[in-house]
């Protein structure tokens, strides 16, 4: 593993601060230089005026929700339809000595069974971790691992059919606790990658920037704490669902077509290619609406691959919709963390050095992991100027199903933890602990100690906002026992600047089209799940075009006839599709201009789009409809098209093995307060308030961000005090068998459980954000589980380092602070 | 086993051919196709595939289709039209479009069924009634926030419908 020193921290070289020029001038050079390259097209830090961006508006598909009329994965139904089942290991580890279908394929009503035999070839959504099969053929490796499936006439024959299938299983032992398959290397979940490796480790990642000894001896203070993350799941509320089509047809006309609930079609199109050995140009992969995905969704399953195979092998569409436990088998979720930190810092809070080791619970496969080991230490080094840093992760393969990307992506555990340890030191300084973090902000247009290039950046603003409207200055350490306020503040990525396989191709794509009647369409191959793409690109095809909203169309999501957008996932659709989209309305608008101009024998920078007119930006009594304008671009130019694109920077990432993992074009920067009581009887804590203050950069659509805010908020507080992804060991039932597998027994929250929730938006304008934007989407989780740990020790003065804080726990942490006050009081009493 | 069942859903009458194990809403989804309702879980426990029976909210995936004869259905499909006159969203839904109550909008169809019985029996609903009425519906979503707000709009223009007397 690489461990060098980088260079020292240094800022980013200023940026030219363009002045704000005449807009003629300013919309005659953007013709003259149209961004063909797909890069920032602002690239200035001021807010632009803008008549649709930055408006509280309706999204696309609004009604369509709310009518019912959207079309989700399992709302398809085609001729002939038949549904699959997927027969699943009941062994969390085990090796598979056969599988007989000849009985369950002679039942009527079953068209087709297939096996891994069928489609042995590995894969992985990290290509350099491919360990996963679609169906397992020599080893399952979790309870829910799946080993065959079948399709016919209805479930229930689908089940009768599984039941007939005869597995012969060797029962090997497994491994469940992370920091047993670290250690032993008599049982290996995966074979080696080389001999004398442990089977059982995907990833360590070990990096150290500066001089972490030397300061952390140095320091005035030192802060050490061991935490505990628990894990837990996304629960979309729609499971996972895929339908297959195979066509046969001659030339171009044999294809598979895959529906799925995915949020990454683009990569599901690849590894649906690979397993089933078919060229990716004969495969169509749509998605539809998707009810949540949240990052479980964000990687091919089982269900995809096995409704390909078995239409292909019955000749007839097949569906599988997984049920409520099978969705939580499929997991991908939150890794359990153990974490131990040290920090140390100068008699002044001023953070000198940050050690930090963890330990990755990633069960079977590897997933996402490779990369969820770098966050866990990479996304660390910023809001707050960190001089040294260390940390050294290890990921563990365990039997328990995969984890993976959860909302906030391996930055949120490490988060938790160091957000507590900023408090304690607070504590430990008697400083506030809003002031402690100002003082340790690390600024505008710098370098983190690992290399990260952050340019816009309102972390202060924040502190100030939820400082503001939380009363902290009145409340904080004020509040009489049992109440409480604390604060935490995170940063996280818009992106990440390197595609998940290597290569040049831009990470965003957006081809428009205008029609005659002044309508215009927006193809966009970003999947909205929830989070509102589709709507975005309709804002920015009106701001730029001059349309009204109810004249733009969204297709989405369609690899037939979409551009390639790399999915949802890692909060880069807004920047990036965001560009996308400005770079191909420019191009479009550009023509539109000219043709207008002429027309009119005027210069084209003076032909303004707005409000469904184009104009005469110095004599606005000379107007057309906008029809008009697109139809003089046609006349001029032939058939009106254009599209756009988006790469990220590919120069701003450290020069080391890994220093691109983290690198992102924009970081966003959250800070929240949370207000709680805490019953010292019961244990129970009640979060009254939460203040999320995040800097999104710009809000695109302000309720929309609210949204996300809400959103994130409301899962991080479900994290810190109810949910729990946690299985059976041996001596509690059966190995390896999920808790609480149901939406009753996995608590997540309700309305009567969710804490009133406030979310005040902070717009630092990036300066390569579409109309300066950045993520809000994953950010504004990270801070709910440190504020609240924070604040339940202003309330009752116990450190609760280990989540959730459920009542059993923070009831048994008061009554071990009473014991030891007690004891303490008693020996003060015996001297 | 099918039978054939006469069934009232939206104000409609329906003779279909229904397995007689089928829940209602496998009978509205799969053999109706009123895909409105959502099946979240398929045992009662996340409320997205909530319609009314007789007006009351009712957990379709829980609810066989025999006990649905005879009765009122209502599904989200339906609550267009109600209290605003034919083909026009009811005020809660476009109230949910206005204040973006539905992000992924899977929960939404359950949740507008629930909402809108508590708007049926009170127009000024308090934010802790809002809560309670919405507590058998689980949104991963929201955050619970822009759907009160947009319970909350609703209410108040079901009031002014009200002072106006529109669709009564
Ligand atoms: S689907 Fe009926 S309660 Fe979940
Ligand atoms: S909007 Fe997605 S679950 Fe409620």
């Amino acid at each position: 593993m690489s461990t060098r020193t980088p260079r020292r921290t240094r800022a980013v070289p200023p940026r030219d601060d363009p002045e704000v020029g005449d807009p003629a001038e300013e919309l005659e050079e953007h013709i003259s230089h149209p961004d063909q390259d797909g890069q920032a097209p602002h690239g200035r830090r001021e807010r632009v005026e803008t008549n649709v961006i930055g408006q509280r508006l309706r999204k696309t598909d609004g009604l369509a929700k709310s009518t019912g009329r959207a079309r989700y994965t399992d709302d398809i139904s085609l001729p002939g339809m038949l549904h699959g089942k997927i027969l699943r290991s009941p062994h969390p580890h085990a090796r598979i000595l056969s599988i007989d279908t000849s009985a369950a394929e002679q039942m009527a009503g079953v068209h087709a069974v297939v096996t891994g035999a069928e489609m042995p070839r590995s894969y992985g959504i990290i290509p350099w971790t491919p360990d996963e099969q679609a169906l397992a053929t020599d080893r399952v490796r979790y309870v829910g691992d799946a080993v065959a499936a079948v399709a016919a006439d209805d479930e229930d024959t689908a089940n009768r059919a599984l039941e007939a299938i005869r597995v012969e299983y060797e029962e090997l032992e497994p491994l469940l606790d992370p920091r047993e398959a670290e250690r032993r290397t008599d049982v290996q979940i995966h074979d080696p990658k080389k001999p004398g490796y442990n089977g059982n480790i995907t990833k360590v990642v070990k990096l150290e920037f500066g001089e972490v000894d030397g300061e952390m001896d140095a320091a005035d203070v030192v802060v050490e704490g061991d935490y505990f993350f628990e894990g837990s799941t996304h629960t979309p509320i729609e499971p996972h669902c895929a339908v297959g089509l195979w066509e046969e047809g001659g030339i171009a006309g044999t294809r598979l077509t895959v529906w799925s609930s995915t949020q990454v079609p683009h990569y599901l199109h690849r590894e649906l290619a690979r397993v089933l050995e078919l060229e990716a140009a004969r495969i169509r992969v749509i998605q539809p609406a998707v009810g949540g995905g949240f990052g479980g969704k964000s990687e091919p399953f089982d269900l995809e691959f096995c409704v390909a195979k078995l239409a292909m092998k019955s000749g007839r569409p097949v569906k599988i919709l997984y049920t409520r436990e099978e969705v939580f088998y499929a997991h991908r979720g939150r890794h359990p963390f153990l974490m131990k930190y040290r920090l140390g810092a100068d008699r002044e809070g001023r953070i000198r050095a940050v050690d930090n080791r963890a330990l990755l619970d990633g069960g079977a496969y590897a997933s996402f992991g490779l990369v969820t080991a770098y966050y866990s230490g990479q996304l660390l080094p910023a809001p707050y100027e960190i001089p040294a840093y260390r940390f050294h992760s290890t990921r563990v393969y365990t039997n328990k199903p995969a984890c993976g990307p959860k909302r906030g992506h391996g930055s949120v555990q490490p988060r938790f933890a160091f957000e507590v340890q900023l408090d304690k030191l607070a504590e430990r300084l008697d400083l506030d602990p809003i002031e402690l973090r100002r003082r340790n902000f690390m600024g505008e247009d710098r370098r983190t100690i690992n290399e990260l290039r952050v340019t816009s950046n309102g972390f202060l603003q924040c502190l100030d906002a939820v400082e503001r409207a939380s009363g902290w200055k009145e409340k904080h350490r004020r509040l009489p026992f049992g109440r409480g306020v604390g604060v935490a503040g995170s940063c996280y990525i818009s992106g990440t600047n390197y595609p998940i396989y290597p290569n040049e191709m831009p990470q965003s794509g957006i081809q428009i089209q205008v029609d005659r009647s002044g309508r215009v369409t927006v193809f966009s191959g970003a999947s909205d799940i929830g989070q509102g793409s589709d709507s975005m690109v309709a804002y920015i095809a009106a701001e730029e075009l001059g349309v009204p909203l109810e004249s733009v169309r969204v297709l989405t999501s369609d690899t037939d006839l979409t551009p390639v957008d790399l999915g949802a996932y890692s909060s880069r659709v807004t920047f990036m599709l965001g560009n996308a989209c400005i770079d191909a309305c420019r191009k479009m608008k550009a023509l539109v201009q000219q043709a207008v101009a002429e027309h009119w024998d005027a210069k084209p920078q003076r032909v303004l789009l707005a409000g469904g007119q184009a104009m005469d930006g110095l004599d606005t009594s000379r107007q057309m409809p906008i029809a008009g304008a697109f139809n003089l671009a046609e006349a001029k130019y032939g058939t009106l098209g254009a599209t756009g694109s988006y790469n990220t920077p590919k120069d701003v990432h450290g020069e080391y093995r890994g220093g691109t993992i983290g690198a992102s074009p924009a970081y966003s920067f959250t800070a929240h307060v949370a207000e709680v009581e805490v019953d010292p009887e019961t244990g129970f804590v009640d979060v009254k308030t939460i203040w999320v203050a995040h800097d999104c950069g710009r809000a695109l659509n302000p309720a929309i961000v609210e949204g996300q805010m809400e959103g994130s908020a409301y899962m991080g507080f479900g994290e810190a005090l109810m949910e729990q992804q946690i299985f059976k060991d041996a001596d509690h039932g059966r190995a390896g068998l999920h808790d609480a597998p149901s939406l009753l027994d996995y608590r997540i929250p309700t309305s009567l459980d969710t804490p009133e929730l406030a979310s005040l938006i902070i717009e630092s304008i990036d300066p390569e954000g579409p109309y300066g934007a950045k993520e809000a989407g994953e950010g504004p989780l990270h801070p709910s589980i440190p504020a609240i740990a924070n604040a339940i020790y202003d309330a009752v003065g116990v450190r609760m380092d280990s989540m959730p804080f459920s009542p059993p726990r923070v009831w048994k942490a008061i009554q071990a602070q009473k014991e030891m006050e007690g004891r303490e009081g008693k020996a003060v009493a015996a001297d | 086993m099918k039978e054939l069942l006469t069934l009232r859903i939206n104000g409609q009458t329906h003779e279909a051919a229904v397995p007689s194990h089928f829940t209602l809403l496998e009978t509205l989804r799969y053999v109706l196709q009123l895909t409105g309702s959502k099946q979240g879980c398929d045992k009662g426990d996340c409320g997205a595939c909530t319609v009314w029976l007789d007006g009351r909210p009712t957990l379709s995936c829980i609810t066989p289709v025999h006990e649905a004869v005879g009765a009122e259905v209502r599904t989200v499909e339906g609550l267009v039209g109600l209290r605003t006159g034919s083909g026009t969203p009811h005020p809660l839904q476009d109230a949910f479009d206005v204040c973006g109550a539905a992000q992924c909008g899977f929960c939404t169809p359950g949740i507008l069924m629930s909402a809108a019985a508590l708007l049926e029996e009170n127009t000024s609903p308090s934010r802790d009634e809002i809560r309670d009425a919405l507590s058998g519906n689980l949104c991963r979503c929201t955050g619970y926030t822009k759907i009160y707000d947009a319970v909350e709009m609703a209410a108040e223009r079901l009031r002014e419908q009200g002072e106006r007397g529109v669709g009564r």
